[in-house]
């Protein structure tokens, strides 16, 4: 076993400490730069910071791919969910009138808006694919105004960092980072194909984030929080989803 | 490396339970007519499989270790790839040397296998011309081609760099394929263990770690490495 001899020995311990330190440093550099996603500690801490880091300095602005009208899936498949708690369906009785989009947290005005209010911000559509961690996918045309607008609208603080939304139904939130918050392709989605967005489809108002997977795009929304830290926000892992054990950061 | 490649193949296999259906082109859903099925019951209600019951549901841990076993097996790789290039591992042992780049060395080969004749003396110590080129095409063709069809299911990737998918054929083509692909890495997995087998396992191996045969092994003097 002299294959090993003191001068290797030795290199490699330099080696290994250079590698720790340069390890160290990164993850300091990564903390500042908000690289690091709320679920990047445990097991799978490692290689979640890794994609999210990589995605984020490569994909900050870039557009989710965008489809011509002949692709629109003439059969869009809409997800089961659950049956629709009785405080869905009491609005839904009057045609949705009563619900009400509730901001809060870091911003200049706390606002609750209802579905006639969120028409008046300006509407854009886009061509886009849904895309299931199961492996599924259709594309479909979104309408709606993007979530930027109405952050605009309400003023956001310098200091927030993420933005909080809640399903009308129980235990059934997401978050997003500002970068995908202020996305122009970050969607409030009312409309789908030229008509309102079915109820199978997160009707009246689902968030649509169409560069993250499919489960980004909570259906239902009622509640939107703009933060400085997840830390609040149940486990603090950033969303359901860690919490049901799928990772925070969707865009893979 | 190989168990970062092992888990990535669990944890693939648990992602596929959970839609045992492969599709071509852009979109492919429960709803559209699938390009194949694998016989098998799914992890969620939502596909229609013909079995009655669902499998138990392993999508979120095996989505998890399958993306960090991916930077395992990337990272590795790339400093393999870098440091064959600056060693000329790669020109050296897997290049076919200058007279065996044609059919008739590679027939010669495999006729020799066929026979079940014993390897030629040089066979000892370094890759007949068969071993070279299947090597170069797993490290030059199907690796790249698994990381770039699973980069291509990346919505943010793709949004940054579209071509990745679009030359693919869609989203769905690019996974199919990247089934595909998996199933190549396997086979070629399967057949080198079991020539390792046949060539002696625990000789084998214990060159691949320390890089020297057994000294009981071989009396010849010329080691290459």
């Amino acid at each position: 076993m002299n294959a090993i001899s003191r001068r290797r020995l030795i290199k490699s311990g330099v080696a290994a400490t250079v590698g720790v330190a340069g390890l160290a440093a990164a993850s300091r550099i990564a903390r500042r730069y908000g690289l690091i996603p709320p679920d990047g500690s445990g097991i799978y801490g490692p290689g979640e910071t890794l994609t999210y880091a990589a995605q984020r300095l490569m994909t900050r602005h870039s557009l989710a791919r965008e489809f011509p009208r002949s692709m629109i899936s003439e059969k869009p498949f809409g997800n089961p969910v659950a049956p629709p708690s009785d405080a869905f369906k009491r609005l839904q009785a009057t045609g949705f009138a009563d619900w009400r989009l509730t901001v809060d947290g870091m911003v200049t005005h706390p606002t609750a808006f209802s579905l006639a209010d969120l028409k008046t911000l300006p509407t854009h559509s886009q061509i886009t694919e849904v895309v299931c961690e199961e492996g599924w996918s259709y594309v479909a045309e979104w309408i709606g105004t993007p979530l930027s607008n109405l952050l605009n609208e309400v003023g956001v603080l310098p200091q927030a960092r993420y933005v909080v939304y809640n399903s009308i139904e129980p235990d059934w939130w997401e978050s997003v980072d500002m970068a995908d918050a202020l996305h122009p392709q970050t969607f409030l989605t009312m409309g789908m194909n030229n008509g309102d967005l079915p109820v199978a489809f997160g009707g009246p108002l689902r968030l649509r984030v169409p560069r993250q997977l499919g489960y980004k795009s909570v259906k239902y929304i009622t509640h939107i929080t703009v933060t400085d830290s997840l830390k609040r926000f149940g486990k603090g892992l950033g969303s359901a989803s860690p919490e049901a054990g799928y990772s925070w950061y969707a865009g893979i | 490396m190989v168990i970062a490649f092992l888990a990535l193949l669990i944890t693939g296999g648990e992602i596929i339970i959970s839609h045992p259906r492969f599709y071509w082109g852009e979109t492919g859903n429960s709803g559209t007519t699938p390009l194949f099925r694998i016989p098998i019951p799914a992890s969620r209600d939502s596909v229609p499989t013909g079995y009655g019951y669902q499998l138990p549901d392993q999508n979120g841990w095996s989505r998890y270790l399958h993306f960090e076993a991916a930077w395992v097996l990337v990272l590795t790789g790339l400093i393999y790839v870098v440091a064959g290039l600056l060693n000329a591992h790669f020109r050296r042992d897997l290049l076919p040397p200058p007279g065996e780049r044609n059919w008739r060395a590679v027939r010669a080969v495999l006729q020799r296998y066929r026979r079940r004749a014993p390897p030629d003396a040089k066979d000892n110590h370094a890759y007949n011309v068969v071993q070279r080129l299947s090597y170069l095409a797993v490290i030059f063709g199907l690796f790249p081609l698994v990381i770039w069809t699973g980069l291509a299911l990346s919505p943010a990737f793709d949004s940054a760099v579209p071509a990745a998918v679009n030359l693919l054929g869609g989203r769905q083509s690019a996974r199919t394929l990247h089934f595909f692909v998996t199933d190549l890495l396997v086979a070629f997995l399967v057949v080198h263990i079991t020539m390792i087998a046949l060539a002696g396992f625990w000789k084998r191996t214990a060159a691949m770690f320390t890089g020297r045969e057994a000294a009981s092994s071989k009396t010849k003097g010329a080691e290459r490495r």
